[in-house]
């Protein structure tokens, strides 16, 4: 019994994990074989991220049960930040140790950003953090727009007004040009490296859900007052779950960021924040499996509709309300089960046997 | 020195005394009983004990150490533990995780250590799964160990709420009407169960019940309140022939 129930949430991870890398395997191959169209090869990357973004998200969302409307503005954060540091080390480092430092730089300074939004907002009861990150959000962007910053032999230049501004001797270069963003990123993000970070993402937020801190962080999303008379200290649980969670939505920016060759401001806007919440209701709240699917194949969707133009926005209304369906209802989904046991076995038999047993006790 | 020493508390629910000049001693393992109509400010004085509520006057000592309007989460950590009227259990997590969450701060491992699965996780987690085992078979739950606390029956419930109280290794335990939807077997089960854990756990437990007789049997001492005021304190012989609680009742019910 005891094993046996262990056993069964580890085995779910495992599952989580072999979808992924059997995804992965998949894609490498058709790839190999040009299957996959250029469009397609391109979301690779960005499929990565999305995933990273919408678990990440579900941290804050449905495990800690606080609501995030910014959580695209610790992508930006990250992805300005971490393309800032490439483009201004240059080919100065090796490929492999620049990307390394970009993504270690992204997820930090996403994850300080974490840290200052959530000090003053998480001691607070209610929908605070919701506004909060609604407002960071844009305000993120914003200032991104606004901003020249620039290096040369005497350090940083930064300017609101525009290049010139920034008085830097002729060594000097203009890496953040407003909206024009950073410009000649190098394309260092690979297939390969985003499914890493993905599994590396997975690791981190499953492993932390079954532990000490995760139970603590479930317990305030259950009831915060009954996790507070058995001696959990609210505030630094929900702190712990949304900077992970907002550094982690860093790591995907710099990710993201490094597949583009120009990283402007106004890809991290609210809507793609909503964009990854929609993927977090669609897959589950807490369900972190969910979360990967329904960010890989949303993503996808658009583009393999392309060819349906007419009827596209149709069409992705219709899976998601059917991706709804099928996590909410017991009867779609034990249906669902039932039909893959046929499909596996050849169980026809029992499978109608079944049928007609419920349909008798239907009818009593 | 007695465990937990209460003087002259009071609260004020804008300008009704809820609780008024209410004073308590309960010694180390003593079985308590806390009594009184509905609306009396039972619960209201478990809130203030637990850092709910922050007392408008008085002072709460618990083995010594001034506990007045701490946080919940501090009172915890000093000692005392609670159930609630209103069951309040993490409903979306398993009975044993529930129970888990109870040892938070008694067996500990740091987060780091918990997403890199490091040894001390291993051994850590495993000394948490035997100790909240042991708990629920106490309360007879480990068949229910892996399903989620909603799921369990009414009674279950408040069990599972006494059993995560518990984990969290108190020196007093309150419990507010915890044989509250029971029927008669149960609660006699429920009033043997409390026996076994005050005398497994040397743990003192002040508890408020509406059923009389399981108060009676139960406890050593029972205290009387009524619209906020202590009307009558003493052993169950006491309590029972005195005649401003036999007023109090038959006139509140
Ligand atoms: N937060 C609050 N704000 C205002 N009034 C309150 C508050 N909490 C309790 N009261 C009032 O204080 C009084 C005592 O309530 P309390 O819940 O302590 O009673 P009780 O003795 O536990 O009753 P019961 O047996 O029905 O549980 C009641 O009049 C109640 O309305
Ligand atoms: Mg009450």
């Amino acid at each position: 019994m005891n094993l046996k129930n262990i056993s069964r949430t580890t085995r779910q991870n495992l599952v989580t994990y072999a979808i992924v890398i059997v995804a992965f395997a998949v894609i490498q191959v058709m790839s190999a074989a040009g299957m996959l169209s250029n469009s397609l090869t391109g979301q690779l990357i960005p499929i990565c991220s999305y995933i990273i973004m919408a678990v990440s998200l579900n941290l804050t969302v449905g495990v800690l049960g606080e609501l995030s409307l910014g959580h695209a503005g610790f992508m930006s954060v990250g992805a300005f930040s971490s393309a800032f540091f490439s483009v201004a080390v240059g080919d100065a480092l090796p490929t492999w140790l620049t990307m390394i430092l970009a993504l270690l730089i992204g997820t930090a300074v996403a994850g300080v950003f974490g840290i200052l939004i959530g000090i003053p907002v998480l001691r607070l009861q209610g929908d605070y953090l919701a506004i909060v990150t609604l407002a960071f959000g844009e305000i993120i962007k914003n200032l991104l727009n606004a901003f020249y910053i620039g290096i040369d032999g005497s350090g940083l230049h930064i300017s609101m007004k525009d290049a010139n501004a920034l008085n830097m001797d002729e060594s000097g270069r203009v890496i953040i040009k407003g909206a024009q963003g950073i410009t000649g990123v190098n394309r260092m993000s690979t297939f390969t490296i985003g499914f890493v970070l993905v599994l590396i993402t997975l690791v981190i937020v499953l492993n932390l859900i079954h532990s000490r801190t995760g139970r603590a962080i479930m317990s305030i999303r259950d009831n915060r007052i009954a996790a507070e008379s058995v001696g959990i200290n609210v505030t630094k649980y929900k702190m712990i779950a949304f900077t992970i969670s907002a550094a982690l939505a860093g790591m995907a920016g710099a990710l993201y960021a490094h597949s583009l060759a120009t990283v402007v401001a106004k890809k991290f806007d609210y809507n793609t924040s909503i964009l990854i919440l929609v993927f977090v209701v669609v897959g589950g709240m807490g369900n972190i499996r969910g979360s990967v699917i329904a960010a890989a194949i949303l993503t996808v969707l658009p583009e393999l509709l392309r060819s349906f133009s007419d009827y596209r926005m149709l069409v992705y209304a219709i899976v998601l309300i059917l991706m709804m369906l099928f996590k909410q209802s017991p009867q779609i989904r034990s249906f669902c089960a039932s039909v893959w046991e046929r499909l596996r076995f050849g169980r026809l038999q029992a499978f109608f046997d079944r049928k007609k047993a419920q349909n008798t006790k239907k009818g009593a | 020195m007695a465990l937990l020493e209460v003087n002259h508390l009071g609260i004020v629910f804008g300008g009704l005394h809820a609780v008024d000049k209410f004073s308590l001693k309960i010694e180390k393992g003593q079985l308590y009983g806390l009594i009184g109509p509905n609306g009396a400010g039972k619960t209201t004085i478990f809130n203030m004990l637990t850092g709910v509520y922050k007392p408008n006057e008085g002072e709460i000592i618990l083995d010594g150490m001034n506990i007045t309007g701490m946080h919940p989460e501090k009172i915890s950590k000093a000692g005392i533990a609670r159930t609630f009227q209103n069951i309040r259990l993490f409903n979306d997590m398993t009975v044993l995780d529930n129970v888990k969450v109870g040892l938070h701060n008694q067996v500990r491992y740091s987060t780091l250590s918990g997403i890199l699965r490091l040894p001390s996780y291993h051994e850590k987690e495993n000394i948490m799964r035997g100790k909240a085992m042991s708990l629920l078979k106490i309360f007879g739950l480990e068949d229910e160990a892996y399903q989620k606390a909603s799921n369990l029956p009414y009674g279950k419930q408040r069990k599972l709420e006494i059993a995560r109280a518990l984990a969290t290794n108190p020196k007093l335990l309150l419990l507010d009407e915890p044989a509250a939807g029971m029927n008669p077997n149960e609660t006699a089960e429920l009033a043997e169960t409390i026996h076994f854990v005050r005398n497994q756990f040397g743990v003192a437990i002040l508890l408020i019940e509406h059923d009389m007789s399981f108060v009676m049997e139960l406890c050593e001492k029972i205290v009387v309140v009524d619209y906020g005021s202590i009307i009558a304190q003493g052993d169950a012989q006491t309590v029972r022939n005195d005649p401003r609680v036999i007023a109090a009742y038959l006139g509140g019910e």
